[in-house]
């Protein structure tokens, strides 16, 4: 029997779901794999009854935490998708304001009837059993975790930063070229496709596995940043990871 | 037999994106309830890019929604590019009209086939579509990975744009990727015709519903405005962008976390009709050739027939692509530096983007100091501005079908709702029937 499977989401932007779309013609050949019995953006069709949870897309208020751990309670697995889910993402950039203020900023004089709390990643709601980095995710990445998973394997995850693969890719690097990048702190696993794009890494797949922040903020510094401009850089991605510490 | 009663609830629409509900609530032939209310969760985008640099702020909103992300990079550009006194090349003017095609492709093309084409085929989900008409789907996979394709050229991403700066482009393509893509978008006309051929013969589907409105978006006297232009209004006609908050006039309803606009009358509708039905003489001739086809002529108000106005703009996006790379080529395309970062003199100022994407006119307003840290921004996204106009369609469309079933009510009114395509987590910065 194939594994049943059901996409959710919470606080994002659903390009992490798309990228599902995105898979064009490999969705057919996914199809034959899994059943999928709920993907609210795509299916009119429900059912509770399922083994996979994705879920894609932060946990920003006390009454998303109800549904999040109603999908652990039916599912086997959870695997959370994208920067939203998986770090808490850019939602995070609010964590670093007074809440009362961001919501006078949006909503005004309405702005009680609206609940917020600090964005966070799923996994600080319930277990999560992997995750799919990025912003958004690539599709084949995806498609790898999903392998791992039908086959039973613990997903292969890299635990070196985005230099590795920047290196590999023979790109100036940044700091060369006068300007700043995270990538040393960043978890790999995107082939570094913003700086092959002619950019820098903005840090979307959160901060790698025993990072060198200090070390980083140093040499942001040394390029010519200010303390408050180093410490911007991380709080783009970063806010709910810095924070945890 | 009317529907003497009736208590509709339909939590978390589905095939729209983010989370909207219907409440819909008769007694007695009456109806005493018809709320269209948006739970999503809201993320607070404006207050989030207080305090960040003008050259991370196209990066942040871009992520105010993943199948439009090109569409708010773009606003956020020209906002910033106002703001700081940038003109950029016609060169890249042409690149970044080329990168809204390729999203205004991918996404017309997934509302279409992905979302619309299920009710007009009377199942849930395209899934037991591929299973039933595996050539047809296949035909839709095709354009919409052709549309990717043309996004992932322009932009380095389909989703999230790396290679679009304040000021130009990091990287851009060469002249051979370019007339690559123009041949594949040249060859993909038999496929857009069964697409439009496969909706002609299901448009009987499409109820024939009527609530006159005003129509809100961009015009320009050179070309169906999309990238840029002035605003316009089938009520009250042109204005300068910069009058926007004078055409957007956004309020809040306490059952839902989306803003709502209104300007001329109770609401307004934007989107593919709305272009449509303001620039139609501009549209490209198998564009206007393809309106004829589902007799779709200015001033149409009939909101189920926007699902047909995006499909009349796939042709549009996809002959207008074709010329655009025609005029790069004949003018010779011009090489820049690698990791391209293009020279910003920082002011201080106000700057308001305004552009054209899938769902509708999108507004990015920012305020910068003279270090270049934005001080203020206000951002208005198409699906807000429809909330309004989708809800008083929902009252006039109810009292017209009660003497349907329950299940036939509920899904006609799903089906107005998916007709305008919402983007609701765009719009929280929604959809469910809840029958109670």
């Amino acid at each position: 029997m194939k594994p049943k499977v059901a996409f959710f989401d919470f606080a994002g932007c659903e390009g992490d779901e798309l990228q599902i779309a995105n898979l064009e013609e490999e969705i057919l050949a996914l199809l034959d794999q899994v059943e999928v019995v709920s993907f609210r953006e795509v299916m009119k069709e429900h059912s509770d009854n399922y083994d996979i949870a994705f879920v894609e897309g932060s946990c920003t208020r006390l009454q998303d935490e109800d549904r999040l751990k109603q999908i652990r309670k039916n599912a086997k697995v959870v695997v959370a998708i994208g920067s939203c889910a998986a770090i808490g993402g850019i939602n995070s950039l609010k964590n670093y304001k007074e809440l009362d203020e961001v919501k006078k900023t949006v909503y005004g004089d309405s702005a009680r009837l609206f609940d917020t709390y600090a964005a966070r990643p799923i996994d600080s709601v319930i277990p999560v059993d992997a995750y799919v980095y990025g912003c958004p995710m690539t599709k084949e990445e995806f498609l790898s975790v999903v392998k791992s998973l039908l086959l039973g394997k613990k997903p292969d995850i890299p635990t070196y930063p985005v230099c590795v693969e920047c290196k590999k890719n023979e790109n100036i690097c940044a700091f060369e070229r006068g300007q700043f990048c995270v990538g040393p702190v960043t978890r790999a696993g995107c082939d570094s496709c913003c700086v092959n794009e002619g950019t820098i890494c903005w840090g979307c797949r959160g901060l790698v596995d025993n990072p060198n922040e200090n070390s980083e903020k140093e040499v942001l510094i040394k390029y010519g940043l200010t303390v408050d401009d180093a410490v911007s850089k991380f709080s783009l991605y970063f806010g709910w990871q810095e924070r945890r510490k | 037999m009317k529907n003497q009663n009736l208590n509709l609830k339909v939590h978390y629409i589905t095939r729209v994106e983010g989370h909207g509900d219907i409440y819909v609530n008769v007694r007695e032939g009456t109806v005493e309830k018809c709320e269209w209310a948006i739970p999503e969760a809201p993320r607070f985008f404006e207050a989030m890019v207080v305090g960040r640099q003008y050259s991370e702020l196209h990066h942040i909103t871009s992520r105010i929604c993943g199948i439009c992300s090109i569409g708010h990079t773009l606003a956020s550009l020209k906002a910033t590019e106002t703001a700081m006194g940038i003109q950029i090349s016609e060169q890249d003017l042409k690149l970044r009209k080329l990168a809204l095609h390729g999203e205004n492709l991918q996404s017309h093309i997934l509302h279409l086939g992905f979302l619309v084409l299920p009710d007009l085929m009377g199942v849930g989900s395209v899934i037991p579509i591929a299973a039933s008409n595996p050539k047809e789907v296949k035909t839709v996979l095709r354009l919409h990975r052709l549309a990717n394709e043309m996004s992932n050229l322009l932009c380095g991403r389909t989703t999230h744009p790396q290679r679009l700066l304040p000021g130009g482009f990091s990287k851009i393509p060469s002249i051979n990727e370019l007339t690559a893509i123009r041949q594949k978008l040249k060859e993909s006309a038999p496929d857009v015709q069964a697409v439009a051929g496969l909706i002609k013969a299901l448009a009987g589907k499409l109820p024939d519903f009527t609530r006159e409105t005003e129509f809100i978006g961009l015009t320009s006297p050179n070309e169906y405005a999309l990238y840029d232009g002035k605003l316009s209004s089938t009520d009250t006609g042109i204005a300068p962008v910069n009058e926007y908050l004078s055409y957007t006039n956004e309020y809040i309803v306490p059952y839902s976390t989306a803003k709502r606009a209104k300007h001329a009358r109770e609401s307004y509708m934007v989107g593919a009709l709305a272009r449509l039905n303001l620039n139609y003489e501009k549209l490209s001739p198998m564009a206007k050739q393809t309106a004829e086809m589902f007799d779709l002529k200015p001033v149409c108000h009939n909101p189920f027939m926007n699902s047909i106005a995006q499909l009349v703009e796939v042709v549009h996006s996809l002959e207008d692509s074709i010329k655009l790379i025609d005029e790069l080529e004949s003018a010779g395309l011009k090489s820049q530096p690698e990791y391209n970062k293009p020279e910003i003199k920082v002011k201080a100022g106000r700057g308001i983007g305004a552009v054209e994407v899938p769902r509708g006119i999108l507004f990015h307003d920012y305020t910068y100091n003279d270090k270049g840290y934005c001080t203020k921004a206000n951002c208005i996204i198409p699906t807000n501005q429809n909330h309004g106009n989708i809800e008083l369609d929902l009252k006039a469309l109810l009292p017209k079908i009660l003497d349907k079933s329950e299940k036939e009510i509920e899904l006609t009114l799903e089906m107005l709702v998916r007709a305008y395509d919402p983007c609701i987590s765009c719009s929280t910065h929604a959809l469910k029937v809840h029958f109670i």
